[in-house]
């Protein structure tokens, strides 16, 4: 049997086993989107899975060259779209490194709180949808109906609910407006209420438990090896949040710990997001308390012309650790520039995942690794 | 999971004690498993039921019906539309600052000569199916000229017709 690309193992001999490849997307709906996977099966189960990506490929890094630095922080909203916030800061770090710009208080706090609530966002999201691959409509709906404040907070902050445009280098667009406060604080409450029901909903959930325990395991020294970050990494047992080990903003100046697992298994990486919603509601409860005046934005530039030079900037996504890195040339336009995102690096470590486990437990292991495809293909 | 948080306990109940996956399933016979199952699976019910009952959970919004009272926030960015005054003059310059800005190639100003060889604005090309609403040129607009309208219906069934002037008034937006 001749194999496709990409398969290593050696096809059975003698025709012990009647194996079959099944392609898996792009269109299938537990793929999040245009991924594709060759699965390769004996029966129901996995014997070895190559990934095909490209389906949404669209040269954000190309295009990035053509455009100045201002506009290509409305590129970084499409590269994943449920952390535009994240990854909006994560450049304008970088341009804010190279130009030695500072931020006034009142937008660093912003900027930290606004990336929480779109933690939070982001993992409703992904608590939802996980939910709904595993056959329970009810929890997308429990998911989206908590996501929608959030999404009116932004809205009313900046007028978009998915992709922002929002952070500026030296700030941000827009300030908070007099609603903000009270609207977080009310966010704050009615997440910790619903982390509570989504216990009840699904993590005691017996039938949840059977198909997440123990299925895809990842160990700590594969998950290093791969890069993984992210949930899938604190999942597998490492301690590793960008937020604690290399603090970017304010973050070095709020109360908050990193929730780990211990098996790495699909129920820890669970259980991990769930807890990093509630750390999430710490943060902003704290940046509520100091919340300062004063102006959000320091200096506008007319031009941001980065001087010759590399420069490298990192944050924490909702998905992991999110990189910016700028090659200038002293002109207003990036020279190279080069997103190094969460989602990739965790999505190889699925072809080491799956193997043994059944076509339904392929589900359960991309739902807890919340891929995004954009941020994958960018 | 090991967390050294104060709202750990917050999510104890069978979760954080395991030490190998299968040992927080629930334990015992195989029928007190099914009962215990069976009881989780309950109290997931009840909270559906709840739901399902209680009015004051409600927050689905009645779209289209409810067009007239659904408002959007002042800063929504939709359609880009052209500031103007009561006797529907706008304060557009032409200066070319908003195409510069554009990162798609989504507006064109183009200008032309009045009388007295001045500057003014001729037309106003602002190619819908290419805006990605970043806001840019909003933001550099010196004269606040333009904004992101409010206007967040624009399906049409002719690509031109998503190619707007918006200069002038009776080619502006209207869904």
């Amino acid at each position: 049997m001749e194999l496709p690309a990409g398969f290593t193992y050696r096809p059975i001999q003698n025709g012990a086993t009647d194996e079959y490849f099944l392609n898996m997307g792009p269109q299938h709906p537990s793929t999040h989107g245009v991924l594709r996977l060759v699965l390769r099966l004996d029966g129901e189960n996995i014997i070895e899975i190559v990934p095909h990506l490209g389906y949404v490929h669209r040269g954000i890094e190309k295009m990035g060259e053509n455009q100045t630095y201002l506009q290509n922080i409305h590129l970084t909203d499409r590269l994943d779209y449920l952390s535009a916030y994240s990854n909006n800061l994560a450049l304008c770090l970088a341009i804010e490194e190279a130009l030695e710009i500072g931020v006034p208080e009142r937008g660093e706090y912003l900027r930290v709180m606004i990336c929480e609530l779109q933690r939070i966002q982001s993992h409703l999201l992904w608590w939802g949808v996980l939910g709904m691959d595993m056959g329970a409509v009810t929890s997308f709906l429990y998911g989206f109906k908590e996501r929608e404040p959030i999404t009116d907070i932004f809205e009313e902050l900046c007028g978009a609910r998915l992709t922002m445009n929002f952070f500026r280098p030296g700030g941000s667009a827009f300030d908070a407006p007099e609603t903000f406060l009270p609207r977080v604080r009310e966010v704050i409450s009615s997440i910790r209420k619903a982390v509570d029901e989504f216990h009840t909903l699904l993590t005691h959930n017996v039938i949840f438990q059977e198909r997440t325990k123990g299925i895809g395991v990842l160990s700590r020294e594969k998950a290093l090896a791969y890069g993984c970050s992210g949930a899938v990494l604190r999942g597998s047992g490492v301690d590793y949040d960008v937020r604690k080990n290399q603090p970017y903003s304010l973050y070095d100046q709020f109360d908050f710990s990193v929730p780990t697992g211990t098996t790495g298994d699909c129920f820890d990486r669970y259980l991990v997001r769930l807890e990093e919603m509630l750390q999430a509601t710490n943060i902003l409860e704290q940046a509520v308390r100091r919340f300062p005046g004063g102006p959000h934005r320091s200096k506008v530039k007319a031009q941001y012309k980065l001087p010759a030079g590399s420069y490298w900037s990192q944050v924490e996504s909702a998905r992991g650790l999110f990189g910016v890195y700028v090659v200038a040339d002293g002109s207003a336009k990036p020279y190279r520039i080069k997103y190094r995102s969460p989602s990739f690096s965790n999505l190889q470590v699925l072809s080491e995942l799956v193997i043994g486990h059944k076509i339904a437990d392929l589900v359960a292991i991309i739902a807890t690794l919340d891929l995004v495809i954009p941020d994958i293909d960018r | 999971m090991n967390t050294t948080s104060s709202r750990q306990n917050s999510m104890t109940p069978g979760s954080p004690q395991k030490q190998t996956p299968a040992s927080s399933l629930p334990s015992g016979s195989y029928f007190k498993r099914i009962v215990s199952g069976f009881i989780s699976l309950l109290r997931g019910m009840g909270l559906t039921v709840t739901y399902l009952t209680d009015p004051r959970t409600v927050v689905t919004q009645q779209y289209p019906e409810n067009r007239a009272t659904l408002l959007m926030t002042p800063r929504f960015r939709a359609c880009l539309t052209m500031v103007r005054d009561e006797t529907g003059a706008h304060c557009c310059t032409a200066c070319g600052l908003c195409e510069k800005a554009c990162p798609n190639g989504t507006i064109s100003v183009l200008t032309m000569k009045d009388l007295s060889g001045r500057k003014m604005l001729g037309k106003y090309v602002y190619r819908l199916l290419q805006c990605t609403f970043c806001n840019l040129c909003v933001e550099t607009c010196p004269f606040g000229a333009i904004v992101m309208g409010q206007n967040y219906e624009l399906a049409a069934y002719d690509r031109d017709a998503l190619v707007l002037t918006l200069h002038s008034e009776e080619d502006e937006p209207h869904a």
